[in-house]
């Protein structure tokens, strides 16, 4: 270890400074209410946890807290989450009467007995592992040397344990179909009878709107008549109230245009604009006349298409 | 240093991840704690095992963390399904085996 102040070692400067850390987090896993931030506080634990492990020359284990822990179970929790729903809050109702008072009070008395009973039976300095680590060349190569001779029945049912849980899973996760698959041509005959039936429209939805300043999926489009494509945003973003003014965004190109038009007097050169302006009134009610609809089309406007 | 530094704070995290278990409602959650509980106990085999000059800590350590992956896939897989039939995630909502 390498002495950063007098007889401080970096074990120690890991410890103090990721204790109250390690603590606080795990607090967390106990206070707060969404899992989500549970999920977060125990991945500090884990991640200074390796950092202990670190410090207390078990550089493989360092390494597997990471990958294994921090990396795959975790991982693996917040893809359970996001299945679950990200918002299932949890109730506040006791099922039991006094069951989390009871639990805080039996669990801080188990904790003072383990903390006096395990800190008073430890006497005397650690031997360290510089020697263990050293006979075969290395941490990783001593873990090997142990797994593969005194340990290699545990390690052997360790892999039937593996294969064992990767099939349960399988097993638990797996459903049956209980309807047909819809294939390609299914979906194409029930969108034509839709069409047939309530005239919706069978092609692909209109685009979000291309302005000046903005092109992103929460801009609406805008028909001939200046009236918002209301198909041109996803209902998810509606639903949010998440949606661009389309007004606010068609003023400044109104506003240039205008500027343009009062500079040069030549209606001829206000022409090409006219039809790259989005949705003003100027272009007439053309919504229902299909030369109007073609031309939006080609231009920057979103179209309904029917 | 001493190696009872790291295992009072291994008894502390040990002792906040049961009772976190105790309180909680949602199952993944107390899952989390049940996770919480495996890595104290991991940090005291590993600070015991430096204590004592030998590896075998280290490789109960390493079996621990192995079980826990294979736990935590079956565990999952139980919410997962239980999610599905009930639509909730609270350990109070599954009671059909209570008489």
């Amino acid at each position: 270890m390498i002495g950063l102040l007098p007889l401080v070692t970096g074990a120690e400067v890991a410890f103090w400074l990721l204790a109250p850390v390690m603590i606080l987090a795990a607090l967390g896993l106990i206070f707060a209410k969404k899992a989500v931030h549970c999920a977060l506080c125990l991945a500090a634990v884990m991640i200074s946890l390796a950092v202990q492990y670190a410090a207390l020359q078990a550089p493989f284990l360092f390494v597997v807290q990471i990958i294994v822990y921090t990396g795959a179970i975790l991982m693996l929790f917040l893809f359970v989450l996001m299945l679950v729903g990200v918002d299932s809050a949890d109730s506040l109702i006791e099922t039991i009467k006094g069951q989390r008072v009871l639990a805080v009070v039996a669990g801080v008395a188990f904790g003072f007995l383990l903390v006096l009973a395990v800190g008073n039976a430890i006497v005397g300095q650690p031997k360290g592992l510089a020697d263990a680590n050293s006979e075969y060349g290395g941490n990783v190569q001593g873990i090997a040397a142990l797994i593969f001779t005194r340990y290699v029945f545990a390690f052997e049912a360790t892999s039937a344990l593996l294969i064992t849980a990767a099939v349960g899973a399988m097993v638990l996760a797996h459903r049956e179909r209980l309807t047909k698959k819809k294939t390609q041509g299914d979906l194409v005959a029930e969108r034509m009878q839709r069409y047939a039936e309530l005239g919706e429209h069978p092609g692909p939805l209109p685009t979000p709107g291309v302005f000046a300043r903005h092109n992103a999926v929460d801009t609406p489009a805008l028909l001939p008549d200046g009236a918002i494509a209301e198909r041109s945003v996803s209902a998810t973003l509606k639903a949010r109230g998440e949606i661009l003014d389309a007004d606010e965004l068609v003023a400044p190109v109104r506003r240039t245009l205008r500027a343009i038009a009062g500079d040069d007097d030549d209606p001829s050169a206000r022409e090409p604009y006219a039809g790259t302006q989005i949705g003003t009134a100027q272009l007439g009610p053309g919504r229902s006349s299909p030369d109007a609809a073609d031309q939006t089309r080609s231009t920057t406007t979103g179209e309904e298409g029917r | 240093m001493s190696p009872t530094y790291y295992i009072v704070l291994s008894a502390i995290l040990f002792t906040i991840g049961t009772i976190g278990f105790m309180v909680r409602r949602n199952a993944i959650v107390a899952f989390m704690c049940v996770e919480l509980m495996l890595n104290a106990a991991n940090l005291s085999l590993v600070a015991f095992s430096r204590m004592h000059g030998a590896l075998d800590g280290q490789i109960a350590a390493f079996f621990v963390m192995v079980v826990a992956a294979a736990e935590v896939v079956i565990g999952l897989a139980i919410i997962v399904t239980i999610f599905r039939t009930r639509r909730s995630a609270s350990v109070d909502d599954a009671n059909l085996l209570k008489f």
